[in-house]
């Protein structure tokens, strides 16, 4: 867990000096406002927090700010605790974002991921977008010894997709791993792009778990928002990879997502090793917030 | 976005139990300024920056004069607006060029945050502009970040210095004796992405700056960046005393409140923007532009100021009387077309306009030859046929037709236009009594 506590030494600045107050007075939820906004979280989800957390105190007649903490963690932790569905095999994971979140990364951690839990795992180079894409979804192949699907750059990425599942078919292996590329979620083309990708992985393997991630940068502000909107109306997302959380950027944007719509955060990318991607658990995210 | 589209009309709302007094009250400008904020921290603006920026808004905005033809929301808009321009610095969108070729630019920032795009897009920049510059790949730990720096090189039609993963210190020096031997007069680094709290890469870089004393050092920063973009700029700035900010990017959606952020705490000019895919797509930075992006006011301002020039109080004062009164005639049209010529098509104005875009369908195409042709035929329109269309039969329309050189599905279509025009405006009137308009016609 020592990324959490990463977390916290930058956090705790703030929100540590919050709940050091004597009373839960104006100077306190001032303070607190603060403190969820520099994580951002962004004003409409910090008032919606702060609303709720100051009816609670009320209704439980808590005075105290050293009382108070434990509730507000609470609500935080509600705020963004899903039930998800454990994988069934075969699986196939598509994973889109926009430019320069670690999609490729993230995959590459990903297939580590179902590699040492005793899964097989093919991975789809489907950026033929960006210059050299493939060539760094290679490396991360190598590093853990798995077959990559891939095509020339520029060529239909629904069609190196198609490819991969045909293969994975072939050789009856359980996990496939779609890499796409980077779009601002504004983009018609390349948005049309990845529905095209989705329905030749609907119509090729309707049988499979199929899972759609968004991948998030912690370091993106409210705009984050708007990609998940965005994404969310072209394929359906059933998950957020968040990424970057070992730097000083503290990934708050998702209270203000599950404020508006339900999309759990599946797995949290903590560094650029290969093992750097761990399942996301609520409770420990909150924890190394306070 | 929703939120922001909305930022005027929750404006209008605060000010909407007073008319024109003359001048703006501690009150009122305390209640604007609420939603000012809000909309500054939707915008990713860095909480402190907002608060300090408010105070110094709240002081400058109370008790100002209301100026001519704008109402109080527009006045409050106005002044932010002005503020927030003039915080985000002048146009500085030079390269610093060594007295003695060649010319070093050094490129840092974040992962993910499109340094080895935006060396591509400079070193295109600079081709075009006569340079002879050279992309050298210093990404060492990124997998095939050297290989990217190359295509893209390439689309560039600029040429890429690669050592391979190596120490970046000697790849700067090789690719400087590089560039002396094939006379490159501009070598562009390029960096890996790091955190600001990784010592050790901050101390590589730091390196590089320290042997090489570069030219330019350019903070390359991702326009949707949030709250953290403070930490960011000011570790980079702290440590490498950058020259300038790229901001990328800013082709998608976001608001860019961090530039505001990055603005305020490293007091560094924002030089370029990265607005596409292309190759060509750097842009350099507006002031003007940005404030009122990250605002998300669209340009009102610019509706504002265009309205004033093409129309004088009086005339839009029986302009609007005439909507008002529903007593708008085609002479009328016709006067509209030519005030019109002045400002940008219809199209273009309720584009400008957050949120009135999807409000009026795009049933309202004027083109410049249209305008020509509408002309003609209501000059060939007799008085009584423009002061009251509803007079025109078949048979003068056919006379109509003849005497403008048209058919009579034009002159048809002109009628209809003229109808929807109509409704539109009628449209316009109720939403400025609830809306942004402030019940004051936008031209």
């Amino acid at each position: 867990m020592g990324f959490f506590s990463k977390i916290k030494e930058a956090f705790s600045k703030t929100i540590y000096t919050v709940f050091t107050a004597k009373e839960l007075d104006d100077e306190f939820y001032e303070d607190l406002e603060y403190a969820l906004i520099s994580a951002d979280l962004g004003a409409e989800a910090t008032s919606q927090i702060i609303e709720n957390f100051k009816e609670k105190c009320y209704e439980h007649k808590i005075k105290k700010p050293e009382d108070a903490k434990e509730l507000l963690k609470q609500i935080m932790v509600e705020s963004i605790d899903y039930e998800i569905e454990p994988y069934s095999y075969p699986l196939i994971i598509l994973v889109a974002g926009v430019n320069g979140v670690g999609k490729t990364t993230a995959i590459g951690k990903l297939a580590r991921y179902f590699k040492n839990q005793g899964k097989s795992v093919v991975l789809a180079a489907a950026d033929t977008f960006r210059a050299a894409a493939a060539e760094q979804l290679q490396v991360w192949a190598d590093r853990s010894d798995l077959r990559l699907i891939k095509h020339e750059e520029g060529s239909d990425a629904a069609a190196v997709v198609y490819d991969a599942l045909a293969s994975a078919k072939a050789k009856g292996t359980e996990v496939v791993l779609i890499d796409t590329a980077g779009r601002l979620q504004n983009k018609k083309n390349l948005m049309n792009e990845l529905a095209k990708i989705n329905r030749v992985v609907e119509k090729e393997c309707p049988e499979a778990d199929y899972r759609t991630y968004i991948v998030l940068d912690a370091t993106t502000g409210q705009n984050a928002i708007s990609q998940v909107e965005a994404f969310d109306e072209i394929i359906d997302m059933d998950g957020i990879i968040l990424n970057k959380l070992d730097g000083t950027a503290r990934g708050g944007v998702v209270f203000a997502i599950s404020a508006e719509r339900e999309l759990p955060v599946i797995f949290c990318g903590v560094g650029e090793g290969v093992d750097d991607l761990i399942p996301f658990n609520p409770k420990d995210f909150v924890d190394g917030l306070f | 976005m929703g939120a922001f589209s909305s930022l005027s009309e929750k404006l209008s709302h605060v000010f909407s139990k007073m008319k024109n007094k003359g001048k703006l009250t501690d009150l009122e400008v305390k209640q604007a300024m609420r939603e000012i904020r809000i909309a500054l921290l939707e915008a990713d603006v860095n909480f402190d920056v907002v608060k300090k920026f408010i105070a110094s808004v709240s002081e400058k905005a109370s008790g100002e004069d209301i100026l001519k033809g704008l109402n109080p929301t527009q006045q409050v808009i106005k002044i932010v607006n002005e503020e927030l321009t003039a915080l985000m610095g002048g146009t500085n969108s030079k390269i610093d060029i060594a007295p003695k070729p060649p010319t070093i630019i050094l490129m840092c920032g974040l992962q993910g945050s499109g340094k080895t795009t935006m060396c591509g897009k400079l070193g295109f920049m600079l081709r075009k502009q006569g340079k002879k510059p050279l992309l050298v790949a210093c990404d060492i730990y990124r997998p095939a970040a050297i290989k990217q720096l190359q295509v893209v090189g390439s689309n560039a039609g600029v040429p890429v210095f690669e050592m391979g993963q190596i120490d970046p210190q000697k790849i700067v020096k090789e690719a400087l004796k590089e560039a002396e031997k094939n006379q490159n007069d501009i070598v562009i680094v390029d960096t890996a992405g790091r955190l600001q709290i990784d010592e050790k890469l901050m101390d590589e870089i730091a390196g590089l700056k320290k042997s090489f004393n570069p030219n330019e050092i350019l903070l390359v920063v991702d326009s949707m960046t949030g709250q953290d973009a403070v930490n960011v700029a000011q570790k980079f700035n702290e440590v490498m005393d950058v020259t300038g900010v790229v901001l990328t990017k800013l082709d998608g959606d976001t608001r860019g409140g961090a530039a505001l952020s990055i603005r305020a705490v490293t007091g560094k000019p924002i030089k370029f923007c990265g607005i596409g895919e292309k190759i060509s797509d750097l842009e350099i930075f507006y002031p003007d532009r940005m404030a009122s992006r990250i605002l998300g006011m669209g340009d009102v301002l610019t509706i504002i100021e265009k309205a004033q020039n093409a129309y004088s109080e009086q005339e839009a004062l029986e302009m609007q009387k005439k909507f008002k009164e529903n007593t708008f005639t085609l002479d009328d049209y016709l006067v509209q077309f030519e005030k019109m010529k002045s400002m940008g098509n219809m199209q273009q104005m309720i584009q400008m306009v957050p949120g009135l875009a999807q409000r009026v369908k795009g049933d309202v195409q004027i083109d410049e030859k249209q305008m020509d042709r509408t002309k003609a035929i209501i000059l060939s329109m007799t008085k009584k046929e423009r002061e009251n269309p509803d007079l025109i039969k078949s048979s003068n329309k056919k006379r109509i037709a003849a005497g403008s050189g048209t058919t009579i599905q034009d002159v048809n279509q002109l009628l209809k236009q003229f109808a929807q025009m109509r409704e539109m405006m009628s449209r316009l009137q109720n939403m400025g009594k609830r809306g942004f308009m402030g019940g004051r016609f936008p031209f």
